[in-house]
């Protein structure tokens, strides 16, 4: 039941994660949506359509910038970065959205629903549903409704239906469950457009495949500009799809190290974090067996970070594997680390990034020093901070 | 033999432990059997309970602030099997077992008295491991199907399933509703062809009416929110609250159900 007896290659297991752990009445549409993206995949007029919105819509590719001064004052690696905050929307999101759509589209549905953290998922699919006229109503919790205010205008201005959630922690995971409910209630007529690498199978994997486009951007990209590849590669890992995204066509490369950056939060209780590698163990939660944050009585544990989208007590379960075999490596970043390198972005390349993201430049600050001058490394910007100017001035009150 | 279905339906009661407290839960369940109901769930309390309306929410949110563990359950489950034979059912979320570990969890059910285990987020595909030990020590396993479950699933869920089927009675969390639709009575049919277990129908029953409605095309009916609504709505008295409760609904609902098999 952990999957002990699954290989690597069973579709929706990494090694003995991942899955399906869902009630009965969800089976029949997981079921559903595999089939319908096994033959999405194979249909190249899918392929045809999904890269013309990432091109005329989104706005891919997106760029992959050397950062000069940021590179300088650190001393170290040359320092790039993946600009996916220069997508439409402002983050890496809409990759999976955009794709996500096409496939409800085929399924022949008409409502759909998501969960968001930091906004920027939801407002992601409030975008592709007023794009593709579907009905949108997307749960939030009324804490992260409070920290990323306007982006819950954002999602309403585009016809999106927000609905707080104020159960547990008000956050991101409760926000899971109250989506998982409403799914299970009306999932004849509903997709769940899941935001991240989360979740039952396929979502995993499908998410992880729409997002992949931006590790295939950047492994060409430096090629082209560099002649050579990076040494590493740095993420931010909330549920983990922007990481999985910028990883997975560097896999193969076993030279590249790839660098997962969690939420350190304020300390390193229970509680105080959101760091799954530092403290989590194996268990199920929202349909997956990953690392998860929890008690000794199987209770899932509270979560605590600055940012509204690495505020969640699991992880996907490709990053569990990728964790286990060593093929990537996870640390964490604390609050007052991401704070600063957001000022330290900001004010060396004019460039804001999310709160998320910038818990892997807080990482890359660590890390480039101790590199050679002639080596790379690319961090991934998954998003851009103008949502979280109400939280920065709140953190930064000498700004 | 203490999962029998013998009368029609058969009231299968759920209850979520520790809400408020363990000991309240123990005599909650002996007035229960007392009143009359056939099969009883031990619930679980868990942090995230996707599958659950707001009325198991706020009780599962009680049970936990009261520091209610999935091992006490267990200890409740021995204590009542001392008292009574009736049917003991553990009702739960697949994390909590799985942090006990599944081989932990099967000894103590077993040692308890335990007569089986329905685990809300394991489907049948997820389960091989969990079946083999449960088997090993002749522990049930009761599995949902819903009506969204396409047939090859039926069939899959009739293979692997003992004690009995547990219908969902519609898409949707656990809570009462106005109206029973046909969902139920359709998926109950189909289960009849894959499967001699008896079913029980469970999800929004909660008046003597719907009750004998259910009794007319399954073996057993499961209460679960509108009891805890009772436990909810009346502090200090909860065990004469649910037994009373109880009553009224099998008196009505099996005199409506004796009354519409007759006509």
């Amino acid at each position: 039941m952990t999957g002990k007896s699954h290989k690597a290659q069973t579709p929706g297991r990494f090694g003995v994660y991942g899955g399906r752990y869902v009630p009965e009445t969800l089976m029949a549409a997981l079921e559903e949506l595999e089939r319908e993206y096994g033959k999405a995949k194979r249909d190249p007029e899918f392929k045809q359509q999904l890269e013309d919105l990432f091109r005329n819509y989104a706005g891919r590719p997106t760029p992959l910038f050397l950062a000069r001064r940021l590179t300088e004052k650190l001393g170290g690696a040359k320092v790039y970065l993946k600009r996916e905050d220069l997508l439409h929307t402002g983050a890496h999101k809409i990759n999976n959205c955009l794709g996500q759509a096409l496939l409800v589209e085929r399924m022949g549905k008409h409502r759909v629903i998501a969960e968001t953290g930091a906004g920027q998922h939801g407002v992601a699919t409030a975008t592709v549903c007023a794009l593709f006229g579907f009905e949108c109503v997307v749960y939030m919790g009324t804490e992260d409704m409070r920290r990323q205010e306007l982006n819950v205008f954002r999602m309403r201005l585009l016809g999106a239906e927000v609905r707080g959630v104020d159960s547990g922690s008000r956050t991101l995971k409760d926000a899971i469950n109250e989506a998982m409910r409403d799914w299970v209630t009306n999932v004849r007529t509903t997709h769940y457009l899941l935001g991240s690498v989360l979740g039952a199978h396929p979502y995993p994997t499908m998410v992880r495949d729409f997002h992949a486009v931006i590790g295939r951007e950047a492994r060409a990209q430096i090629l082209k500009a560099e002649g050579k590849l990076p040494t590493a590669i740095i993420a931010c890992v909330g549920g983990g799809s922007n990481s999985i995204g910028i990883f997975h066509h560097f896999l193969k490369d076993k030279k590249v190290q790839l660098v997962g950056v969690e939420a350190g939060g304020r300390g390193e209780r229970l509680g105080e974090h959101a760091a799954r590698f530092h403290g989590g163990k194996p268990g199920v939660l929202h349909g997956t067996y990953s690392y998860v944050l929890q008690d000794d009585a199987g209770q899932i544990a509270t979560t605590h970070s600055v940012s509204a989208g690495l505020d969640y007590p699991s992880i996907g379960p490709e990053h569990a594997w990728l964790k286990d075999t060593s093929r990537a490596q996870y640390v964490a970043a604390s609050d007052r680390e991401a704070l600063a390198a957001c000022t330290l972005l900001a004010q060396t390349e004019g460039i804001i990034p999310a709160l998320e993201s910038a818990h892997a430049v807080a990482d890359c600050v660590k890390r480039a020093p101790q590199m050679k001058k002639s080596e790379i490394v690319i961090v991934n910007v998954s998003g851009r901070g103008d949502k979280d100017m109400g939280i920065l001035r709140e953190n930064l009150k000498n700004c | 033999m203490p999962l029998c279905f013998q009368s029609r339906p058969t009231l299968v009661a759920y209850v979520t432990c520790g809400d408020p407290d363990l000991a309240t839960t123990r005599e909650i369940v002996l007035a229960a059997v007392e009143a009359g109901a056939g099969v009883i769930e031990l619930g679980v309390p868990f942090s995230d309970p996707l599958a659950d309306g707001p009325v198991i929410q706020r009780a599962s949110e009680r049970a936990l602030r009261a520091g209610t563990t999935l091992e006490q359950v267990l200890t409740l489950a021995r204590e009542i099997r001392r008292r009574s034979q009736v049917g003991l059912i553990i009702f739960s979320y697949l994390n909590p077992i799985l942090r006990m570990g599944l081989t932990r969890f099967c000894n103590q059910a077993e040692e308890a008295g335990v007569d089986g285990a329905l685990v809300t987020d394991l489907p049948v595909e997820e389960a091989d491991e969990y079946l083999r030990e449960m088997r090993m020590r002749r522990l049930a396993t009761v599995f949902l199907a819903a009506p969204t479950s396409t047939d090859q699933r039926l069939r899959q869920i009739a293979k692997v399933c003992s004690g009995f089927l547990y219908a969902v009675s519609r898409t949707g969390v656990t809570g009462a509703q106005q109206q029973l639709r046909d969902d139920a009575r359709t998926l109950v049919s189909r289960l009849r062809k894959f499967s001699k277990l008896p079913v029980a129908v469970g999800f929004g029953i909660s008046t003597p009416e719907q009750f004998a409605a259910v009794g007319e095309f399954a073996d057993g009916a499961v209460v679960g929110s509108a009891l805890v609504h009772t436990i909810e709505r009346n502090p200090g008295k909860e065990p004469e609250s649910v037994a009373q409760f109880i009553r009224e609904l099998l008196v009505i609902g099996r005199r409506s159900s004796v009354l519409s098999a007759r006509s």
